[in-house]
């Protein structure tokens, strides 16, 4: 069979980092190639440098067996590869017709030929089976009809390759079985697709053939139909994997938190979330389960008092905090780990000490008498984080962007856990970070849950809030719409009751 | 940080300045004239002790006017109203200060309360209008620069003018003797020089101040968070209105000390002539200096001297003003290389930092 793609001996190095050390890959024509492997393993490099986002420092690239100089996107796409980023490329208020061909003309003041763009596009769209309909703005899509488009665009574009970058990271599952269908369908056209994941489960399901990073090294390229999933998790970690600890739960008798009747809406009073009511134990972990965007985020920050509710109550241990501002409820001993830690939860370019007192700004511990910053305490704290959480730096006085993803985040739940807080909310609180990291994580979060912690749990990854969680509410389009016990679900059927299919 | 990198991140003003020098020679030797000569003029007229003198007297508002900016870009927020701020507060705590006479510390004392309160509730006006409407700063205090300058030249014509001399121009009554602050000059022995503005060591004071302020407080903390990350200040619990209001507060007090070297050290009055255009030089200050209590320091020692020692081009037929593009100069250029070297150093400390780990 004919080689879509042949890459020989590619080498990347930034500074400090080996990103790709002579990496090579073969991608037949017309198959389905997946590449698996754990964050900073290699994959995002070696997809920018195939996507001439990247210049390799050495090695060579050949394009349907012709060898190939990749100095930008433009190059790729001349080549016939297309890529679709996680992160879609979309602007809200075009329709999907004009998000298609946007950017294809040279900007000039000639009137666009709609019509025709419509027709060729239409064409692809049957040719492909892809059920889209290119009227609809992209405000009016779900993420999954959104997907396509990013698809659509690239194979208007006329791409023989698609890269995808994670593409099941923003799905439900029924979604992901919608696209698997749309790639097979691709795959039955003669286009080539590399899929790029680390959920091994959906890798075993799509591709034909399996290819592992680890640090950088291509350890191996599978037949799918030949290997396990173990095998594969092995392979990718490079060490037998952890067992799943038992589950013990033993939600204690202390209420730490009530919410009562809580509602909330935007400026042009849509509701935001609908009369939340919910208690959460001591020693209790309560998985919040819902697609992005159907107000879990703002429930968690109502509480937090970063969002303004209109009615309702929030009551932590025996207190009524409505009417206090962050500060004095982070002071009651709520800790929150939000969902994008650099964005939310680190000053990037301040050293760990001084990242420790974020938050924290009220305790008597980091103050000295003249209300001033007490940075030995901050060293103090900062230093038994690292020591306790293994998080990897050279000393405290770094500064967080030095830290990979895994460490800075390590960092972030270290420090909100480090002062025996009441209740813990978390937010995707292992998105976006390597194996080891997320089990330490998970560790942590359980043992501090033993201790009389009570956590509420938001994540996208539904085997975590399945795995994690002693109770799980399932939260759509504002409303509580269901409340089930996480040792009698799948995330096939949480999933169900995210999108509303089950109620 | 490591004092290597330390030492590359003070090469960028070094850089800007030698940089500067050279445009400036290529514009010098376009009109004819002979840079090395041009400088040697400069320099040997700059370092006499007369000059030096004049130096510092000019670098005292200018460094507490960068200070006064510098507190807002610490925040993210651009106090470009320092200019209106200490004019109206230098004419209020003049008008008021001529009123009442009392021992010398306490009448001292009065006069600045009175201009920190004037500049720093003009600045508040800002930080209002801010939070609650809105507005943005560099808007609102330009307009409130302008709304100042007619308001001073009103007051200044019709409240406060001393119509019982024959003053051909308006001008507040003189400061009684208690409300002047005594040169320096027995001090330091320089008694055959100009006055030493006796504010200097205020300066010094107040650049200490800032220092500890934005430290080692935890107001500082907060406004220095939410300068460089206002989405995880807020989520740390910063009030971002209460904190531009009290930003913008504490950003006009500073400013409303910026007349106060020339007023009690040398004017001793408010007239049409006291000197405007410090509170928009510090704003380059600030820039240059990095928000640093020493950067700044430096770098108003810098262009006071520039400013100085262009004084004697005119008289030998090089256009001074060749000084105030230097100056330009040096600001456009700091500001590239300023970027260049906060991102190679970014760049060190990321390599240092995952080559220990790997040590380990």
């Amino acid at each position: 069979m004919n080689k879509a793609i042949t890459v020989s001996n590619i080498t990347k190095s930034y500074p400090g980092v080996l990103a790709n050390s002579n990496v090579s890959l073969e991608v037949s024509e017309g198959s389905i190639h997946a590449i698996v492997g754990e964050n900073g393993a290699g994959k995002s490099t070696l997809m920018k440098i195939l996507y001439g986002m990247v210049k390799p420092d050495d090695g060579s690239i050949s394009i349907f067996e012709k060898i190939t100089q990749l100095s930008s996107p433009k190059d790729a796409i001349d080549s016939g590869l297309g890529m679709v980023h996680q992160h879609f490329m979309l602007a809200d208020n075009l329709s999907v017709l004009e998000s298609v061909i946007l950017g294809i003309d040279n900007a000039t003041l000639k009137n666009i030929n709609l019509r025709r763009y419509k027709s060729e596009i239409m064409e692809v769209i049957n040719k492909y089976n892809l059920n889209i309909n290119l009227d609809k703005t992209i405000d009016e899509l779900g993420v999954g009809e959104k997907q396509r488009v990013e698809i659509l665009k690239v194979l208007f574009r006329g791409a023989k390759i698609l890269i995808l970058d994670e593409p099941t990271a923003v799905l439900v599952p029924q979604e992901v079985e919608e696209l698997f269908n749309n790639l097979r369908d691709l795959k039955d056209n003669g286009v080539t697709i590399i899929f790029i994941s680390h959920k091994l489960d959906e890798v075993l399901e799509i591709a034909d053939e399996i290819s592992v990073m680890r640090g950088g090294v291509m350890v191996n390229t599978v037949d799918s139909e030949n290997i396990s999933k173990k095998e594969l998790a092995e392979m990718m970690i490079g060490k037998s994997l952890p067992k799943p600890p038992e589950r013990q739960s033993s939600v204690g008798d202390l209420k730490i938190l009530s919410v009562e009747n809580l509602s909330a809406s935007n400026d042009d009073g849509k509701d935001i979330f609908n009369d939340i009511t919910f208690d959460l134990q001591s020693s209790e972990i309560l998985g919040i389960a819902g697609v992005e965007g159907n107000g879990q985020r703002e429930l968690v920050e109502a509480i937090i008092g970063i969002q303004e509710y209109n009615s309702g109550s929030i009551r932590l241990k025996d207190e009524i905090i409505d009417d206090l501002g962050i500060r004095e409820r982070l002071g009651l001993g709520i800790s929150f780990i939000p969902e994008d830690r650099q964005a939310q939860a680190l000053i990037m370019d301040m050293t760990l000490t001084n990242n420790i007192i974020l938050g924290r700004q009220s305790l008597k511990k980091y103050k000295t008498k003249l209300t001033t910053v007490n940075l030995s305490n901050a060293t103090t704290a900062s230093e038994s984080v690292i020591g306790n959480f293994d998080v990897k730096t050279p000393n405290a006085n770094t500064i967080a962007t030095a830290l990979s993803g895994g460490n800075q985040q390590k960092y972030v739940v270290g420090r909100e856990l480090e002062d025996n807080p009441t209740l813990l909310i978390a937010s995707q609180p292992t998105r976006g970070i390597d194996i080891g990291a997320q089990a330490l994580i998970w560790e942590k979060l359980r043992s501090t849950r033993d201790d009389g912690l009570g956590v509420i749990l938001i994540s996208a990854d539904l085997e975590e809030l399945i795995g994690l969680s002693d109770r799980i509410v399932v939260i759509y389009q504002g409303n509580f719409v269901a409340e089930l016990k996480p040792d009698e679900i799948t995330p096939e059927i949480l999933g169900s009751y995210m999108t509303g299919l089950r109620k | 940080m490591k004092l290597r990198l330390r030492l590359v991140s003070l090469s960028a003003p070094l850089i800007a300045l030698m940089l500067a020098v050279s445009l400036t020679s290529l514009i010098l030797l376009g009109i004819g004239k002979d840079p090395i000569e041009t400088f040697r003029m400069m320099f040997e007229y700059g370092s006499t002790g007369k000059s030096i003198v004049s130096v510092l007297n000019r670098t005292t508002p200018l460094y507490i006017s960068a200070v006064a900016v510098a507190v807002g870009f610490k925040m993210g927020l651009f106090n470009i109203g320092v200019e209106g701020q200490y004019l109206l507060g230098a004419l209020l705590a003049a008008a008021i200060g001529t009123s009442f006479a009392i021992s010398r510390p306490i009448h001292i004392f009065f006069i600045m309360l009175i201009a920190v309160v004037a500049s720093s509730l003009w600045a508040a006006i800002a930080g209002y209008l801010k939070v609650y409407k809105g507005i943005h700063e560099v808007i609102s205090t330009i307009m409130l620069n302008y709304i100042g300058t007619g308001l001073i030249a009103y007051l200044l014509s019709n409240i406060f003018f001393d119509k019982d001399e024959k003053n051909a121009i308006p001008q507040t009554v003189e400061l009684p003797e208690s409300g002047r602050l005594p040169a320096l000059n027995n001090l330091f022995g320089i008694e055959d020089l100009p006055n030493l503005h006796g504010f200097l060591p205020i300066t010094i004071l107040l650049g200490l101040i800032y220092y500890l302020l934005i430290w080692k407080t935890t107001l500082g903390y907060d406004l220095r968070v939410t300068g460089a990350n206002p989405i995880a200040a807020r989520f740390s619990g910063v009030d971002p209105k209460r904190l531009t209001i009290i930003a913008m507060i504490i950003s006009g007090g500073f400013a409303g000390l910026v007349g106060m070297g020339p007023l009690l050290g040398y004017f001793h009055q408010y007239t049409i002539d006291f000197p405007p255009g410090l509170g928009f030089a510090g704003i380059g200050v600030a820039l240059l200096g990095r928000n640093h209590p020493v950067g700044m320091f430096l770098g108003a020692i810098l262009f006071g001297f520039l400013e100085r020692s262009a004084q004697i081009l005119d008289l030998r037929g090089v256009p001074k003003e060749i000084e105030t593009m230097m100056s330009a100069f040096i600001l456009l250029i700091v500001v590239v290389f300023y970027e260049i070297i906060r991102r190679y150093i970014l760049t060190q400390q990321i390599k240092d930092a995952s080559k220990k780990i790997g040590e380990n």
